[in-house]
C-alpha cells in the first residue's frame, strides 16, 4: 500500500479538495450537545467581533426564541426579512435565499441548519439553501445539535429513545471550514432548563423534557466533542496529505456493508460509515441481485435503492451486483477488492427458512477467511425518511404471471398427457412421471417459476387421475404410488425452482447484455455524428426510447437555456419548468419533478457534465406521478447523459476551433486592408506630394516636357487614388448591405461602351476588341453597378495583361443567358487562384512583376454581380495564355414581347 | 471664346476652401468673373445682390440640402444656368438636381477640362434659349432643326418621327445632360418603360454614329441620362 504514497507529494483528493474550497464562502458551524447551550447566542457573539473587524455581516435567520440576551446581540445587525409563503391556508415565514443571493454579504447568518423548509420552497432543507449560499462565494455561520448529524441518529435514538426526524448529512460537518463546539456541562444545561431559558415548543414538553436527564446530556456530549475530535483529526491529516507530510495514517482497511431489503440496511450504512471513518478507509455498499431479489416488492426495492443514495450521500460507494448466491458473490466481490471489512445485519428470517437456505451470515463468515466479518444486531429500524435524496426513482413493476404463461403451461401438461396416454402400454408409472417431469422443467424454461409450479400442480393431478389406480379418481389404492407421487412433486418442485432460477439469471444477464449493446451502439453513434442538431437528436431519441420517457435537451444560449431538441419533439417549457432546468445547469444538480429543488416543475432535469463544466440539462417526463425512473435506469440515464456530453462538448470544441480559425482569418483580412491602405494610399500620394513639390521648388530648372511628365503624374496617380478610394467605397458599401441594386431595363453595348469610355485614359496602351452580338435583349440590371464591373474587368486587364496586347469584349446569348467575358493575353490566373482571386485582398503574385492590384476590384465585381442576380467566373484562354473572366445574367422573361411591340 | 461684350458672372457655392481655390483660380484664367460663398445662406444672398451668369453649387452644403437651394431659385422664376457638384454614388441625387431644375452636373472629383465643357455648354444653352440659330454641328454630324434635315458626312439620314423627336431634344440640349425622365416625357409624352429609350438610342447610334459601339456623339451617363456632344 505505501508504495502508492512513495516520495512527499501531496496527495491528489486532497489537493482536490483544496481546490474545491476555492471560490466557495466559509463555513463554520457551532455546534451543540442539545438545545440550549447557546449556540444562537455564541454564533451572534462572534458575528459582532467580525463585524467590528469591517465583515458585512447580515443575519439570514436567527431563532431568538424570546430570550433576552440572544435578542439584544441581535440589535444592529442587518436582517434579511424573511420570505412569506402560503402553505394549506397558512402563512409561513421561511429564511429569504435568493434576496441573500441577491444582497451578497461577506457573511450570513443562518441558525437551525437541520431545519425542515416549508413544502414549496426551493430545498427541502435549510442545508442545502446553505450549500447554494456558499456556493456564491458568501460565507456563512450556521448552528447544529449533534442528534441531527445523519451518522449519529440511531445512537442518539438509543440513547435518549427519542427518534430525530430532521437530520443534516454528515459531510455538511466534514465539509465545514470550522467547527466550534459550544459546551457547558449537562448540570449547568439542566439548571437552564429549569429557569426556564431554554426554549421548548409546548406540543414537545413532555418528550423534550425527558430527553434532558443528565445521562442523556452526558452521553450526548460525548458524541459532540468525539465527533469532533474526529473531525480535528481528519484535518490534520488532510493537512499533513496536502502539504506531503509523510505519517501514519495510510491504511490499508477497506470496509464493505452488505445491504439487503432487510429494514436494518439502513442503520447499516451509517455503521459502516463510522467504522470507515474510524479507520480512515474508503468505503462500498454491495448490493447482490440475486434471483429472488427480482420477485422483491415495490417497497422493498424503494428501499435499497434509499439506502444506496443514503451511502453515497455518506461519502460511500454504491455497487450492485448479480449473482446467484450472496454468500459467495458477497466474498469475491470483496476479494476482488481488497475489503478487509465486511459489514452485515443479523436477517429477520424465520428459523426453518434458515434451516432449509442455510444462513448467508454463517456461510459468509464461513468462506471470508482473512477478511473481518461484522454482524449488526437487527434493530428492526424504522425507513430512513424518504426526502433528502437526490432523486426519488421509480420502482419497475416486477413481471407479473399472466394467462398466456399460464395457458402455455397448461398446454405443455396437455401435451405430456397425450404422450403419456399413448406410451402408457409400453411404459411403466417411473417414467410416465418423467413424461411430466418434462414439461414441468419446460414450462420452467419457458415460462419462469409460477408458470412452472402450476404445471407442477396440474402434473400431479394427472399423473393420479389417468395412471394411478384406481384410474379417473383423485384417490390412490397403492400406498407405494402415494410415495411415488409425493416423490414426484417434490423433484418436480424442486426441478422447476432451480431451472427457473436458472433462466431468471439469463433474463437478468440477456437484459444487462442488451443495456450494454445499447450503450455501445448509442457511443459508436455518437462518434459519427458531426452536427450539433443530430447529436441532441439521437440523444432524445435514444433516452427516450430506452427509458420510456419524454425528453427535451436544452442547451445554453448566452444567459439563458434554451430547448434545442426533444423527443417527441417539444419547444415550449413552462416557467417552472425553465426555473428548474436553469437551477439544475447553474448548480450541477438534479432539480424539478422528484428531486430536491423545485419539485413542483413537471419534467426532472438532469445536469449533463463534463470534466470541464455542465454542457447542457436533460429534461424528463412520463405519463402519470411519481417517480420517473428506476434505480437501473438512474445508472442507465447517468451513463447515457455522459456519453453524449462528451459528445456534445467534442462538437463544441470543434466549433471552437472553427471560430478560432475564422478569427484568425478575419485578423489576416484585417493586417491585409492596412497593407493594402497604407500601400495604396501611400504610393500614390508619395508620388503626388513629390511631383507637387518639385514643381513648386525647381520649376525653373525644368524644361517643358519635364514639367509636362510631373503633372502627369499628379494627374494619373491622383484618378489611381480615387479608383483606389472608390474600390474602397463600392467594398464597404457590399459588406455593409448597402447595395439596393436599382434594376432597369439595359442594353449591354451601351453599358459596354460607357464603361469604354470611362476607362479610355486606363486602356490607352491596350488595343480593345469588341465582339458583341446584334441582337442580345435587353437585360433587367442596376447599370451604375454593371458598368463599375465592366470597369474594374478592364482595369484588372489592363493591369495584368503588358502594353501593346488586345483586350476583347464578348457578348453573346447562350440559350437564357446573356454572358459577357473580358478576355486579355497576359499569363492567365494560376489554377489554384482561380477561386480565391475573388476574395477580397487576394491578389495573384506573378514572380517577375510587382503586383499592380488593390486586391478589391474583383471581390467587388463578384459582390456586385451577385448582388444584380448574376454570375462570374474566372478562367484561363485555351486558345492563348491570358485570362477570361465571364458574367452571366438571365434573360428576363417577358423580352421578346417588348421588342415586337418597339418594332 | 465666351470673351463677350461683359465679363461673365460664376458663382461658387462650396463649403470647402480648397475646391472654391482652385475653381476661383482656373475660372478666372478663362475669363470669368469669379464670385464665392461658403454656404446656402451667403449664396442666396449674392445671388440677390449681384447679376449671376452662372452657378456652381455643391450639393452638400452644411446648411441647407443643395436640391431646396435648387427649387428655391426655379419657384422665384430664376433662370440662372445651374451646374451641380455631387459626389459618385448618388445617381438619385444628381437626377433629383437635375429634375428639380439643375441644368447639368459634375462628379467630384473632376478635371478641369470636363467642368469648363459643362459651364460653356451651359452658358451656350442659355444663349440659345435667348434666340440663337437653332442649327447643331459637331464632327461629321449636322444636324438643321428648322428644316429637319440630319446629315452625317454630309450625307442625308432619314429618321422615324419618334427618332427624330428623341434626337431634337438632344441636340437642343447639346453638351447637357438630359434625364431618362425628361426624355421619355418628352418624346413619348408620359412616363414610359426605359426600355423604349435604350431600343430608340441604339437605333439612333446606328444612324449617326460612325461605330456604334463606341459613340462619339450620344454619351450615356449611366443611371442619370444621355448626353449628346456639344456642338463645335
Amino acid at each position: 500500500m505505501s508504495d502508492e504514497h512513495s516520495g512527499n507529494r501531496p496527495s491528489p483528493e486532497a489537493l482536490l479538495q483544496q481546490a474545491n474550497k476555492e471560490g466557495r464562502g466559509r463555513l463554520k458551524i457551532f455546534l451543540g450537545a442539545a438545545p440550549g447551550v447557546g449556540k444562537t447566542y455564541e454564533m451572534l457573539s462572534s458575528a459582532r467581533h467580525r463585524r467590528l473587524e469591517g465583515t458585512d455581516v447580515v443575519i439570514g435567520v436567527v431563532e431568538t426564541h424570546g430570550r433576552v440576551e440572544t435578542d439584544l446581540l441581535t440589535k444592529g445587525f442587518e436582517s434579511i426579512p424573511k420570505k412569506r409563503m402560503l402553505y394549506r391556508g397558512q402563512v409561513m415565514a421561511e429564511m429569504d435565499l435568493d434576496a441573500i443571493l441577491q444582497r451578497k454579504p461577506s457573511l450570513v447568518l443562518v441558525d437551525e441548519l437541520a431545519h425542515s423548509n416549508v413544502e414549496g420552497s426551493r430545498h427541502p432543507k435549510r442545508y442545502m439553501d446553505v450549500e447554494e449560499i456558499l456556493a456564491a462565494g458568501i460565507d456563512v455561520y450556521s448552528t447544529l445539535n449533534i442528534q441531527h448529524l445523519e451518522s449519529l441518529r440511531d445512537v442518539v435514538a438509543k440513547v435518549t429513545h427519542v427518534v430525530v426526524r430532521e437530520s443534516v448529512p454528515d459531510s455538511m460537518l466534514d465539509r465545514a471550514d470550522e467547527v466550534e463546539v459550544v459546551d457547558i456541562t449537562p448540570g449547568d444545561l439542566i439548571e437552564r432548563l429549569k429557569e426556564g431559558k431554554v426554549y421548548i415548543p409546548e406540543q414537545a414538553e413532555r418528550a423534550i423534557r425527558s430527553y434532558f436527564t443528565e445521562g442523556n446530556l452526558t452521553a450526548l456530549r460525548e458524541l459532540a466533542l468525539r465527533r469532533t475530535a474526529q473531525r480535528v483529526d481528519e484535518q490534520m491529516l488532510n493537512y499533513m496529505q496536502t502539504h506531503a507530510i509523510a505519517g501514519p495514517w495510510e491504511t490499508s482497511d477497506r470496509v464493505l456493508a452488505c445491504i439487503s431489503e432487510d429494514r436494518g440496511s439502513a442503520a447499516l450504512v451509517r455503521y459502516a460509515r463510522r467504522l470507515a471513518d474510524r479507520l480512515h478507509a474508503p468505503w462500498w455498499v454491495l448490493y447482490v441481485e440475486t434471483p429472488e431479489n427480482r420477485q422483491l416488492s415495490d417497497a422493498d426495492r424503494d428501499y435499497i435503492a434509499e439506502c444506496q443514495r443514503s451511502a453515497e450521500r455518506l461519502g460511500g460507494l454504491s455497487v450492485t451486483i448479480p449473482a446467484a448466491e450472496r454468500a459467495e458473490a458477497v466474498v469475491s466481490y470483496a476479494q476482488a477488492n481488497n475489503i478487509t471489512h465486511i459489514v452485515l445485519s443479523r436477517t429477520k428470517r424465520p428459523r426453518w427458512s434458515e434451516l432449509l437456505h442455510g444462513s448467508t451470515v454463517a456461510r459468509l463468515v464461513r468462506r471470508a477467511r482473512d477478511i473481518n466479518v461484522h454482524v449488526m444486531a437487527d434493530r428492526g429500524e424504522e425507513r430512513p425518511r424518504a426526502s433528502g435524496e437526490s432523486i426519488q426513482t421509480r420502482v419497475a413493476s416486477p413481471p407479473l404471471v399472466n394467462a398466456q404463461q399460464i395457458a402455455g403451461s397448461a398446454g405443455m401438461v396437455a401435451a405430456a398427457l397425450l404422450i403419456a396416454l399413448v406410451l402408457r402400454q409400453f411404459l411403466g408409472i417411473a417414467n410416465i412421471a418423467l413424461v411430466f417431469l418434462t414439461s414441468v422443467l419446460a414450462s420452467a424454461v419457458t415460462y419462469g417459476l409460477w408458470p412452472a409450479l402450476f404445471a407442477c400442480l396440474v402434473s400431479v393431478l394427472a399423473f393420479n387421475f389417468f395412471f394411478l389406480p384406481p384410474l379417473y379418481t383423485f384417490t390412490i389404492a397403492d400406498p407405494e404410488n402415494v410415495i411415488a407421487l409425493v416423490t414426484f412433486a417434490i423433484v418436480a418442485v424442486i426441478g422447476s425452482n432451480l431451472t427457473a432460477r436458472v433462466r431468471a439469471q439469463a433474463v437478468t444477464a440477456q437484459q444487462r447484455a442488451k443495456t450494454t449493446e445499447d450503450l455501445y451502439a448509442f457511443s459508436r453513434k455518437l462518434a459519427g455524428i458531426v452536427s450539433l442538431d443530430d447529436l441532441l437528436w439521437a440523444t432524445s431519441f435514444q433516452i427516450a426510447s430506452m427509458l420510456r420517457v419524454h425528453v427535451v435537451i436544452l442547451l445554453p444560449d448566452g444567459p439563458m437555456l434554451s430547448v434545442r431538441s426533444g423527443y417527441p419533439p417539444e419547444d415550449m417549457l413552462s416557467e417552472a419548468d425553465l426555473a428548474a432546468a436553469k437551477w439544475s445547469w447553474q448548480n450541477n444538480h438534479p432539480a424539478g419533478r422528484g428531486a430536491d429543488t423545485l419539485p413542483g416543475a413537471k419534467r426532472l432535469f438532469i445536469p449533463m457534465q463534463t470534466g470541464r463544466g455542465v454542457v447542457g440539462v436533460i429534461g424528463l417526463d412520463a405519463e402519470g406521478t411519481g417517480p420517473l425512473v428506476t434505480p437501473d435506469q438512474r445508472r442507465l440515464l447517468d451513463a447515457l447523459s455522459g456519453q453524449a456530453a462528451l459528445a456534445i462538448e467534442r462538437i463544441q470544441l470543434a466549433a471552437d476551433v472553427d471560430r478560432a480559425r475564422i478569427a484568425a482569418e478575419t485578423e489576416k483580412l484585417r493586417n491585409a486592408l492596412l497593407t493594402s491602405i497604407s500601400h495604396d494610399l501611400r504610393t500614390p500620394l508619395a508620388s503626388i506630394l513629390g511631383s507637387a513639390t518639385s514643381l513648386r521648388s525647381y520649376r525653373e530648372q525644368l524644361d517643358n516636357a519635364a514639367q509636362e511628365e510631373l503633372v502627369r503624374t499628379i494627374q494619373d496617380e491622383a484618378e489611381r487614388l480615387n479608383r483606389f478610394i472608390n474600390n474602397l467605397l463600392d467594398m464597404t458599401r457590399l459588406e455593409s448591405g448597402a447595395i439596393a441594386p436599382n434594376h432597369e431595363a439595359v442594353d449591354l453595348p451601351d453599358i459596354v461602351g460607357s464603361a469604354l469610355a470611362r476607362a479610355a485614359r486606363i486602356l490607352a496602351g491596350h488595343q480593345v476588341v469588341l465582339d458583341v452580338a446584334a441582337d442580345l435583349p435587353m437585360l433587367k440590371l442596376d447599370p451604375v453597378l454593371f458598368e463599375q464591373v465592366l470597369f474594374n474587368l478592364l482595369d484588372n486587364a489592363a493591369k495584368y495583361a503588358p502594353a501593346g496586347t488586345s483586350i476583347r469584349i464578348r457578348g453573346w446569348r447562350e440559350d437564357n443567358l446573356v454572358r459577357v467575358a473580358v478576355l486579355d493575353e497576359g499569363a492567365g490566373i494560376p489554377a489554384a487562384d482561380l477561386e480565391r482571386i475573388f476574395d477580397k485582398f487576394y491578389r495573384v503574385h506573378a514572380a517577375d512583376r510587382k503586383t499592380a492590384g488593390t486586391g478589391l476590384g474583383l471581390a467587388i465585381c463578384r459582390g456586385f454581380v451577385e448582388a444584380m442576380g448574376g454570375t462570374i467566373v474566372a478562367g484561363n484562354r485555351t486558345d492563348r495564355s491570358g485570362a477570361i473572366f465571364t458574367i452571366s445574367f438571365p434573360v428576363p422573361a417577358g423580352e421578346a414581347v417588348l421588342r415586337e411591340k418597339v418594332a | 471664346m465666351n470673351t463677350g461684350s461683359a465679363l461673365q458672372h460664376i458663382l461658387v457655392v462650396d463649403d470647402e476652401v480648397a475646391i472654391r481655390r482652385f475653381l476661383r483660380t482656373s475660372l478666372s484664367a478663362q475669363g470669368f468673373q469669379v464670385l464665392e460663398a461658403e454656404d446656402a445662406k451667403s449664396a442666396l444672398d449674392q445671388l440677390k445682390r449681384h447679376h449671376i451668369d452662372l452657378l456652381i453649387l455643391d450639393l452638400g452644403l452644411p446648411d441647407m440640402d443643395g436640391a431646396e437651394i435648387i427649387g428655391r431659385l426655379r419657384q422665384a422664376a430664376s433662370s440662372v444656368p445651374i451646374l451641380v457638384l455631387s459626389s459618385r454614388t448618388d445617381e438619385q441625387g444628381k437626377v433629383d438636381a437635375l429634375d428639380m431644375g439643375a441644368d447639368d452636373y459634375v462628379t467630384k472629383p473632376f478635371g478641369m477640362d470636363e467642368l469648363l465643357a459643362r459651364v460653356r455648354a451651359a452658358l451656350r444653352h442659355k444663349m440659345q434659349a435667348k434666340g440663337e440659330q437653332p442649327a447643331y454641328r459637331a464632327g461629321e454630324l449636322e444636324v438643321d432643326l428648322v428644316r429637319r434635315i440630319v446629315t452625317v458626312c454630309g450625307k442625308e439620314v432619314k429618321f422615324s418621327p419618334r427618332e427624330y423627336d428623341l434626337l431634337r431634344m438632344l441636340v437642343m440640349n447639346a453638351g447637357k445632360v438630359v434625364t431618362h425622365r425628361t426624355l421619355l416625357k418628352e418624346v413619348w409624352g408620359s412616363e414610359a418603360d426605359i426600355q423604349y429609350l435604350r431600343i430608340y438610342i441604339r437605333a439612333l447610334r446606328h444612324k449617326i454614329e460612325l461605330d456604334p459601339e463606341r459613340p462619339e456623339y450620344i454619351q450615356t451617363e449611366q443611371g442619370v441620362g444621355y448626353r449628346l456632344r456639344a456642338a463645335d
